[in-house]
């Protein structure tokens, strides 16, 4: 399954998130909330442990919320299938401190590595740049990871997309709090919000 | 007879023959039932009040007077979906981030939710969804009687606390309460608005 030099997801997550200042970050379900997880436990992670398909949409309502903070989503390719249609409600509202990355493995690693749509057929930077998002690329190299970092800390400049192309490799699991309460309420609070 | 076109859920231009004379107490989607109605202003007043910010939806003919109040406010981004559950995602996000929502859909997107729904107990945000109902009262298409029928054991199912509007001075009461509970108690919440309120649609004269 493996091949040669595609991006090891950690270190793409890690060089991600490297200077990630104030941005709030979106996981999605599966080997995302553990690639984020890796990078460092934060106030501003939200961990997702199901909702499969809905990581984009949250990153979109918590974008609108906080139009001054950059927000990214980090999530697969299987989740990003399953929420294709986010895509185009992205495209249409344009938040312009939402940036979205897909870490493609091909495959359904989570579940035994089954084969996913993008590895013979479906491109999402294709599927996202003619949902509305113009700024959608593929990315394969760890500069041009740098280089969307600093894009995604400007609010301005949004939305943007990128698909990286992953290593399949299995790794080992670095569990986050998976507490939905305890991760919302601790993010309201770096943002200033009380609980009810 | 004259007729109006609007646009159906599915987005499909039909064509409505006005009714000139309710003969039963079924009645038909009329012009004044659409356009000059009352409670879809009062449910509008409410969720200012409350501080709604984001309103996602997937149109429907009984939301159309909402829609466009929400698209008209300062306040209030009305947010088009591509399908229901997106609408779930997006308040759990807003939330997240300080602000409040309400989702607006028909009976049908109810089962599209199902799985997201989880959310509102994960997270347990504010979650309030405005449903207007088919497949009941009259309804003319088979199709939605499915979905129609079993939208109140689903969100049931799903964790949601389900009331109900079916006449027009009710809605504000029932509104004010729904908003009450989702907004200030967290209790995730389903406002139906009945087929009884909104009008059944008619397909031929």
């Amino acid at each position: 399954m493996s091949k040669a030099n595609l991006l090891d997801r950690r270190q793409v997550v890690s060089t991600l998130l490297a200077d990630r200042k104030d941005a709030l970050v979106v996981a999605g379900l599966g080997a995302s909330t553990y690639d984020l997880a890796a990078s460092g436990d934060h106030p501003r992670n939200l961990y997702l442990w199901g909702a499969m398909g809905g990581a984009v949409m949250i990153g979109l309502g918590l974008a609108l919320a906080q139009p001054d903070l950059p927000v990214v989503v980090v999530t697969g390719d299987g989740e990003m299938l399953m929420g294709m249609g986010s895509l185009a409600t992205v495209g249409l509202q344009k938040p312009k401190n939402l940036s979205i990355l897909v870490l493609d493995n091909e495959a359904y690693g989570e579940t035994g590595g089954q084969v996913s749509h993008t590895a013979a057929a479906a491109d999402l930077v294709g599927v996202a740049r003619a949902c509305g998002i113009a700024d959608s690329k593929a990315i394969s190299t760890l500069g041009e990871i740098a280089d969307f970092a600093k894009g995604m800390q400007d609010v301005r400049s949004g939305p943007r997309f990128a698909n990286v192309k992953i290593d399949a490799a299995d790794l080992e699991r670095v569990l986050s709090n998976r507490d939905g309460m305890f991760v919302l309420t601790r993010l309201r609070g770096a943002l200033g919000h009380a609980p009810i | 007879m004259r007729f109006c076109a609007l646009m159906d859920s599915a987005g499909v231009s039909t064509v409505r023959p006005k009714i000139r004379e309710p003969e039963t107490e079924m009645h038909a989607r009329t012009e004044a039932t659409e356009q000059a109605a009352q409670w879809p202003e009062d449910i509008f007043a409410i969720l200012q009040r409350h501080d709604v910010r984001q309103v996602p939806y997937v149109p429907d003919a009984g939301h159309s007077q909402l829609i466009n109040r929400v698209l008209g406010c300062s306040t209030m981004r009305g947010i088009p979906l591509t399908t229901e559950e997106e609408g779930v995602a997006l308040l759990a996000g807003a939330w997240t981030g300080g602000q409040k929502g309400v989702l607006l859909m028909q009976s049908s997107g109810v089962g599209n939710c199902i799985n997201m729904l989880s959310l509102t107990q994960i997270l347990r945000f504010p979650f309030l969804t405005l449903v207007t109902m088919r497949g009941e009262w009259g309804e003319f298409n088979p199709w939605q009687v499915p979905m129609g029928t079993s939208t109140q054991g689903v969100l049931e199912l799903a964790g949601v606390r389900v009331l109900r509007a079916s006449q027009p001075d009710e809605v504000k009461d029932v509104m004010e309460a729904a908003a009450s509970q989702a907004y200030n108690a967290c209790t995730p919440t389903a406002l139906l608005l009945s087929q009884r309120l909104i009008g059944t649609k008619v397909f031929v004269k």
